[in-house]
């Protein structure tokens, strides 16, 4: 079996799968029985002045049936008094002593209040700490949370302070409710973080109730923004971890969450740079058991394919990921429809007729059975109907080799460039 | 009967209640989850009405059962009775492209989900059309005759319908086993078409209590939706026996509560292997006979019973008995059955119309011990009526344009079952319902020059 240890700026964990701090790392009790599920660590709920929270605090988004595509709260940090859970910290320590514990922090933008929190939690046994500068609802309020994580200058400031005091790990936290989540992750190095985690959660209204016209959730009739996360949210999360992993002044290790469901996803965000993923809402929907499967399934696919460690492959695609720019405009795919796996329900002759490139034919073969036709000539290579097919190997996307050689865009504006340069210096 | 009878009643109620349960919300949410929603999609060519089925089954998704149910009944008038009684798998669950991947969406249960909702919640889902000031008429109450009705009455049409029995619905009230379709399914729709105005005369014959004359006379056109009459005679000996019964007549019987119970602990004979032979089989299963047989003339092969309606047939416990003809009812003193002398059979070559003829084995007579006999074997024609009409005909199968449902009277269009035979028309619930469009439409196609909508 492949060994799936990770290490995480010096954390050390027995495999990648660490809880976010969220509602499922609130207490000793629950850390205690995630570790005894498998998790390789957990990140416990946010400490600092312990807050009030509203009843009603969940909402999801559920999509054809499936439920929670997206979820949606506005609980806060911790409501349980700073020495209960530090005590819990240290038991849980005590007991799994191989597993990560980091603490989650959030206190106001002072100097003194970091060092306070940070030397109390590493006095109970932490391996690590995270930053929570990502908290979009409430705390940011009180100008915490993503409030100051959306100002690079008060990331860098209060990541300095932590690190001045701190003797464990510094992981910061960052809220993607920002444009350029590259420019507060660039401020954290600055400010000595050993490690960037992200996504916290994104703004978020989960819906409104159409018979009552109040928002989900409400609070005794009024609702207030909350923080979005789950299956939704994977390619936007899956998008910043790519760009702070290509961006070499990011140059610490990336901590990856944002709808992490399943051990695939989990290798995605590896592949895109991630050292290890958390994971919030899956567990949320389906309880700690879960985290069997994400073990299962990465080692069979690491021994599939005779990687040793799952090292190996953290940032294995980054070089894949680049700018618009530099992508081959004489790359060219044209869609290939099976008809003998087709079962003709014609989606991908009405997506594209409507709303691509109309180059799907609805035709009968020489026996008279419908058949559906694509006029390769036509066709861009937009996915689209590969996209609406029900039907596994029924539309497949087929390279069109062509004699041209690549030719990025960045290459023909400096070749135009150098073109008319030359004219005019002639 | 002793005190026992309520008991026995309340018994027969459970027996003859809808054997497939309705679909749960959370089943019809997620089996409409699965339609794909096809473009162009092949459930709604075989579907004789044409009904809309992806969009109905989108509604459903999207919690728009209103517009799920009107989707439903705007393409068929008797949708609610044909999400019951429809051979979907020949039909429209056949033609679901899933039946190439994974598994045909379940077309009919739904379409029965989204019409029950519309039961429960009393909609009224359409409005009469602006009075055209025509005159109509009806003669007959079934699924064709109320299915031109509402047609005609969208289109702004006084409409009267003449209905012999006691209510309307035809086939759909009469004919077909609770167990299948109770009788407030058809009942309901027979309602939403008297919201639009159409009279529904019942208990009225034409030709017996209003003369033809007249009823040509006082409307501007007539539609004949008929269909057939009682079962033939067998013409053997014994056949008017005490214990031997039609089989429409016993399903009927089977329709309203008090449930008749003289077939209890009774050995039954159903002869014929059509889907009214099955009814009357399971019928007298329900009713608590002791055992039922079905017997027909021909093999399993040239039934007619829809392959399910045979299905269930053998999961009831009905028996089958092949190749075998009746010859002679025996009674006893009193004139009661007590059995029947039956001949074994063997088929011949098909003939022309590619059905295979059949022919007595020599001595092989033996006895069938009974105490009821079902017939089961067609139905007769109402043709001394359509003589009297003077319409062209083919042994009481009314001569029709197919396009445009006129028969030889370019006054008079007929549909449904009073069509169906000698190759034409089809003997569904629902393509009745789709004739009853038809000759709707062209009904009012040729008088519409007459007056000014």
């Amino acid at each position: 079996m492949a060994d799936l240890r990770t290490n995480l700026a010096g954390i050390t964990s027995p495999n990648p799968f660490w809880l976010a701090s969220a509602p499922p790392t609130n207490s000793g009790y629950q850390v205690q029985r995630a570790f005894e599920a498998g998790w390789g660590g957990a990140v416990w709920k946010t400490l600092g002045d312990p807050i009030l929270n509203v009843s009603s605090r969940y909402a999801a988004v559920h999509f054809n049936g499936q439920r929670v595509a997206g979820f949606n709260n506005i609980e806060l940090i911790t409501d349980r008094p700073l020495e209960v859970n530090l005590k819990e910290i240290y038991e849980t320590k005590k007991k799994f002593p191989n597993h990560a514990v980091v603490a989650s922090l959030m206190v106001e933008p002072n100097q003194e209040a970091w060092h306070e929190i940070v030397k109390k939690t590493e006095a109970a046994g932490v391996d690590g700490l995270e930053l929570n500068f990502g908290c979009p609802h409430g705390m940011a309020e009180r100008g915490m949370g993503s409030a100051s994580g959306q100002v690079p200058e008060l990331v860098e400031k209060q990541t300095y302070w932590a690190k001045e005091a701190a003797e464990t790990p510094v992981i910061v936290k960052l809220t993607p409710n920002i444009t350029d989540i590259t420019a507060t992750a660039e401020a954290a190095v600055r400010g000595g973080a050993d490690a960037v985690s992200m996504i916290n959660t994104i703004n978020s209204l989960a819906g409104v109730d159409i018979d009552t016209w109040l928002p989900i959730p409400h609070v005794g009739g009024k609702g207030a923004h909350g923080g979005y996360c789950g299956p939704a949210v994977k390619p936007i999360a899956l998008n910043m971890v790519s760009e702070c992993a290509r961006n070499s002044r990011i140059n610490v290790p990336i901590s990856g969450m944002g709808g992490v469901s399943n051990w695939q996803n989990a290798i995605e965000f590896m592949l895109m740079g991630a050292s290890n993923v958390q994971i919030c809402t899956a567990a949320m929907h389906h309880g700690f058991r879960i985290v069997e499967d994400l073990i299962d399934g990465l080692s069979t696919y690491l021994d599939e394919r005779g990687i040793l460690s799952v090292q190996d492959i953290i940032g294995k695609s980054v070089p894949t990921f680049s700018d618009w720019g530099n992508l081959d405009l004489n790359y060219k795919v044209v869609a290939r429809i099976n008809n003998d796996v087709c079962i003709n329900c014609n989606k991908c002759h009405i997506a594209c007729e409507d709303t691509s490139h109309q180059c799907i034919d609805m035709l009968n073969d020489p026996n008279g059975h419908a058949i559906l036709q694509v006029r390769e000539e036509d066709c861009v290579g937009c996915n689209l109907c590969s996209i609406v097919c029900p039907v596994d190997g029924a539309i497949d996307m087929v390279e069109l080799k062509n004699d041209l050689p690549p030719m990025t865009w960045n290459e023909r504006q400096s070749l135009i460039g150098s073109l008319k340069e030359r004219k005019v210096t002639k | 009967m002793s005190t026992s009878e309520p008991i026995i009643q309340k018994e027969l109620q459970k027996r003859f209640t809808e054997v497939t349960p309705p679909l749960t919300n959370q089943e019809a949410f997620q089996e409409s989850q699965r339609c794909l929603y096809c473009y162009d999609a092949p459930c709604i060519q075989a579907c004789p009405t044409g009904i809309d089925i992806p969009t109905f089954i989108k509604k459903i998704a999207s919690g728009n059962m209103k517009g799920s149910a009107k989707t439903i009944m705007t393409a068929n008038p008797v949708g609610a009775s044909c999400a019951r009684v429809c051979p979907t798998e020949e039909l429209c669950e056949g033609a679901c492209v899933l039946n190439h991947s994974t598994k045909p969406i379940l077309i009919g249960n739904l379409q029965r989900y989204a019409t029950d909702w519309a039961i429960k919640n009393d909609q009224v889902l359409f409005k009469e059309g602006q009075p055209n000031g025509k005159k109509v008429a009806i003669v007959g109450g079934g699924p064709a005759g109320l299915s031109a009705a509402r047609e005609l009455a969208l289109l702004g049409y006084s409409v009267t319908v003449y209905e012999a029995e006691k209510q309307a619905g035809g086939l759909d009230t009469y004919g077909i086993v609770s167990f299948r379709l109770p009788k407030a399914i058809s009942l309901w729709e027979v309602e939403q078409i008297e919201k639009l105005g159409v009279t529904i005369k019942t208990g009225v014959r034409i030709g017996k209590d209003i003369p033809i004359n007249e009823l040509l006379s006082t409307n501007d056109r007539v539609i004949l939706a008929i269909g057939m009459a009682n079962v033939p005679d067998l013409q053997i000996p014994g056949e008017n026996a005490e214990g031997v019964y039609d089989a429409i007549e016993l399903v009927k019987m089977t329709k309203d509560a008090p449930f008749p119970t003289h077939l209890r602990d009774k050995k039954v004979v159903v002869i014929g292997a059509g889907n009214t032979a099955i009814d009357g089989a399971t019928c007298s299963v329900r009713l608590g006979a002791a055992n039922v047989k079905i017997l027909y003339r021909r093999s399993e092969q040239e039934m007619t019973a829809y392959d399910f309606e045979y299905e269930f047939a053998k999961q009831d416990g009905v028996e089958f008995r092949w190749l075998t003809q009746p010859v002679e009812i025996l009674t006893n003193e009193a004139g009661q059955v007590k059995g029947m002398k039956c001949v074994k059979m063997k088929l011949s070559e098909a003939a022309e119309d590619g059905r295979r003829r059949t022919e007595p084995i020599r001595n092989s007579e033996f006895l069938i011990e009974c105490d009821a006999i079902v017939k089961a074997i067609g139905q007769r024609r109402h043709l001394s009526f359509i003589e009297d009409l003077g319409l062209a005909h083919n042994e009481g199968v009314i001569l029709i344009n197919p396009d445009t449902m006129e028969t030889s009277n370019p006054k008079i269009y007929a549909c449904g079952d009073v069509i169906f035979g000698k190759g034409q028309g089809e003997a569904m619930v629902v393509s009745a319902a789709q004739q009853g469009k038809t000759a709707a439409y062209h009904m009012h196609e040729s008088l519409k020059e007459t007056y000014s909508a």
